[in-house]
């Protein structure tokens, strides 16, 4: 049984500073590990196979709109946000070794791209087109990456994002109350 | 001369008489055999993550019921364990013993429902009216006790919602008694049944290690000879009391981890919910069920993940909160969405007949998986 | 109407409208699509079962739209189910009626005001002539639901409806 700091002891050592990014353990209830996102495929392979840590299981795999855009003037004077990121949240657990972790990667809105853990994990193959559908998260190398839950044609609107407004008509239906 | 052919691509629609719900197969088919089955899903999409993000802690417990509408109580209880976790509440043991009551009258209840409608798949009629029958046993106690048949919003942050009625103890105890001769009758009309078992047996055999790739929980799991439950691997609330086994699947009429095995499991189960019932109805301690409710929740800054057994696998939260009245994010993990996922594996090669027998095994609920 | 009820020891000869035949054949035997979505379904089914019976009224599951005559939509309607919706009404065969069970069906239930993918009622695509209320609504509430319908039926006229 590992405790979640060691966990990201053993990670640093095994890959560095610029792909383990910051432990976090400052709010309940468990300490967050960040990770870059165009690498958590190897950081994944790594923790599921390592005889020390052995996380076969991916409990959940979340996408979070962060909103933490702040917002600037840019050259006209106009206002601009910038700053704000979508993260994914990977929930990891150990069924032989009983332990648990929390991962995250985080990428800017103008360009959401993260590396897709399918092939290491398959429970995430439908995680992740939903944190595609809902969110607008573009997974690489994921073998078939469309809308699951929202119907094909909604087109470009992800729907959990903060600032989505509803459609005022739908294929002839009104959609508001 | 060859013959040219081709595949078929098959639509079992959003209405169809036995998807259970909701769900809209696209199956390959080479003649009569599968080739690739792929769901599509989202036509009960409710937004239930949009509205989370806009409700306070204790208003989105309706809307947890709604959910797995089969297993509402225990719906709520993992969704109230995780705020409690969050906020560092601990509850009264009154309430936990109800809780622990509750949660496993409704695994009995949502396991009837997964068994009649499973044998009104393959056919047969009968089972599915008996079990009906004992269904609304339980559906009058839980009405008794909060008023509502399908979607109780009893379970609330902190405590309950209503206290247990007088006459809670002797219906409970009066059903456990009429329960088992059901669980006999059924057994000798559906699970020993020859034109069953052929159809059941040796279909859509699950391997334990795809199973534990794909992230299959609950009985689906626990068929293909895992022994992993929640209750007692990663324990929560006081189940750590009770003393009850975990049945696996073994291959008793066929091999380990097919259908029959995932029905044989169900029906085990129900026995053991009785076991943990009879334990805990005895010794309910007296104190107050509203006595830890809070007035107003605020969460700390955070996050948690907490999961609980339901009757179809493992529910899990994850509630991120930034301070607010309202949570940040919460994103749910419902089991029978990662159970569906491997429908496409276990299906190859089969009949459309067999389709059927697969889906039903596996106990899908779509309020679950569109959420 | 009460002497359709009765029983008959000699041939007899009947003399009634024959609106009032034709009704009282169409609201004896409602063959109900098995339509259940969300919820209510549950509701559906328990109605169905042997408890609160619903074949004495002469409804009886059918799975195809063409061989039903009342479909009861039961549960949310959302965006991407609507559309098949309205195709399983044009479907059905004339005379059809429906019914709305729950509130979700009835005006977009407890979504109504946040979610972005529910058809806030189903009357929004198909024209419905019962409504039953309840989240979900008892099985003695939809039985209640099939009776209004009955009556509904019985006052149906067949001359064409001048204003």
């Amino acid at each position: 049984m590992k405790t979640p700091e060691e966990v990201y002891n053993i990670l640093k050592e095994k890959f560095g500073e610029d792909v383990i990014l910051s432990y976090d353990d400052s709010q309940p209830v468990e300490p967050v590990i960040s990770v870059d996102p165009l690498k958590i495929h190897e950081v994944g392979k790594f923790l599921r196979d390592d005889e020390n840590l052995l996380f076969d299981s991916l409990m959940v795999l979340s996408g979070v709109d962060d909103f933490n855009g702040k917002k600037v003037k840019d050259e006209e004077g106009n206002l601009k946000e910038e700053g704000r990121t979508l993260s994914v949240y990977y929930n990891l657990h150990s069924m032989k070794l009983n332990h648990k972790v929390l991962v995250r990667v985080s990428t800017p809105i103008e360009d959401p791209k993260v590396e897709s853990v399918e092939h290491v994990w398959r429970t995430a193959d439908w995680h992740e087109r939903e944190a595609y559908d809902m969110y607008g998260i573009i997974f690489l190398n994921h073998h078939d990456l469309r809308r699951i839950l929202m119907p094909d044609d909604w087109g470009e609107r992800y729907p959990l994002r903060k600032d989505y407004e509803d459609p005022e008509y739908y294929n002839g239906m009104k959609v508001p109350y | 001369m060859a013959l040219k052919t081709e595949e078929l691509v098959l639509n079992m629609g959003p209405q169809h008489p036995s998807t259970h719900g909701v769900l809209r197969l696209l199956v390959e088919l080479d003649g009569e055999l599968v080739v690739n089955v792929k769901p599509i899903i989202g036509y009960l999409h409710r937004c239930f993550e949009k509205h989370c993000e806009a409700l306070s802690y204790n208003q989105i417990v309706p809307y947890t019921d709604r959910l797995d509408y089969l297993a509402s109580m225990s719906n709520n209880l993992s969704y109230v364990m995780g705020v409690e976790k969050l906020m560092g509440i601990q509850v009264p043991e009154r309430v936990e013993y109800i809780r622990v009551i509750m949660a496993e009258l409704q695994r009995i209840a949502s396991h009837t429902v997964a068994l009649g409608t499973y044998g009104l798949d393959i056919g047969a009629f009968t089972p599915f009216l008996f079990l009906f029958r004992d269904r609304e046993k339980i559906l009058d106690i839980f009405e008794a006790t909060c008023g509502a048949r399908l979607l109780y919003n009893y379970i609330w942050v902190g405590g309950l919602s209503h206290d247990i009625p007088d006459e809670f103890v002797p219906m409970v105890k009066k059903f456990i008694k009429e329960f088992r001769p059901t669980i006999e009758e059924v057994n000798e009309l559906l699970s020993f049944n020859k034109i069953f078992i052929e159809r059941t047996a040796n279909i859509g055999v699950l391997p334990p290690d795809t199973a534990i790739n794909y992230g299959i929980t609950g009985p689906s799991l626990r068929g293909s000879g895992i022994k992993w439950d929640l209750r007692k691997n990663d324990p929560y609330s006081i189940y750590d009391r009770f003393d009850f086994d975990i049945p696996v699947g073994e291959g008793k009429v066929g091999t380990v981890g097919d259908s029959w095995d995932r029905y044989w499991v169900r029906m085990l189960e129900m026995e053991q919910s009785l076991r943990i019932i009879e334990q805990a109805i005895d010794n309910i301690p007296d104190g107050d069920v509203h006595e830890m409710v809070p007035k107003r929740i605020k969460a700390p800054k955070g996050n948690v993940y907490v999961r609980a057994e339901n009757p179809k696998g493992e529910l899990g939260f994850f509630i991120l909160s930034d301070g607010k009245n309202n949570p940040f994010r919460v994103k749910v993990r419902p089991p029978s969405f990662v159970n569906l996922s491997v429908l496409g594996e276990l299906s190859k090669g089969y009949l459309v007949a067999d389709l059927i027998a697969i889906l039903g095994s596996l106990d899908i609920v779509l309020g679950e998986i569109d959420r | 109407m009460g002497l359709l009820d009765k029983e008959f020891t000699d041939s007899n000869i009947i003399i009634t409208k024959s609106e009032d035949l034709l009704n009282w054949a169409r609201l004896s035997s409602l063959w109900q699509l098995t339509f259940g979505l969300a919820c209510c379904a549950i509701e559906m089914m328990a109605t169905s079962a042997s408890h609160y019976d619903f074949d004495r009224f002469g409804v009886i599951p059918r799975p195809s739209p063409r061989q039903a005559d009342v479909i009861i939509v039961s549960g949310t309607v959302t965006l991407k189910m609507a559309s098949r919706i309205k195709r399983l009404y044009e479907q059905m065969p004339d005379p059809k009626y429906v019914i709305s069970m729950g509130s979700c069906s009835n005006s977009g239930g407890p979504y109504w005001q946040y979610g972005y993918h529910v058809l806030k009622g189903v009357d929004r695509i198909i024209p419905v002539d019962v409504y039953v209320p309840g989240c979900p609504p008892r099985p003695e509430a939809l039985l209640e639901g099939l009776l209004k319908l009955q009556e509904k039926i019985r006052h149906e006229k067949l001359a064409k409806q001048t204003a």
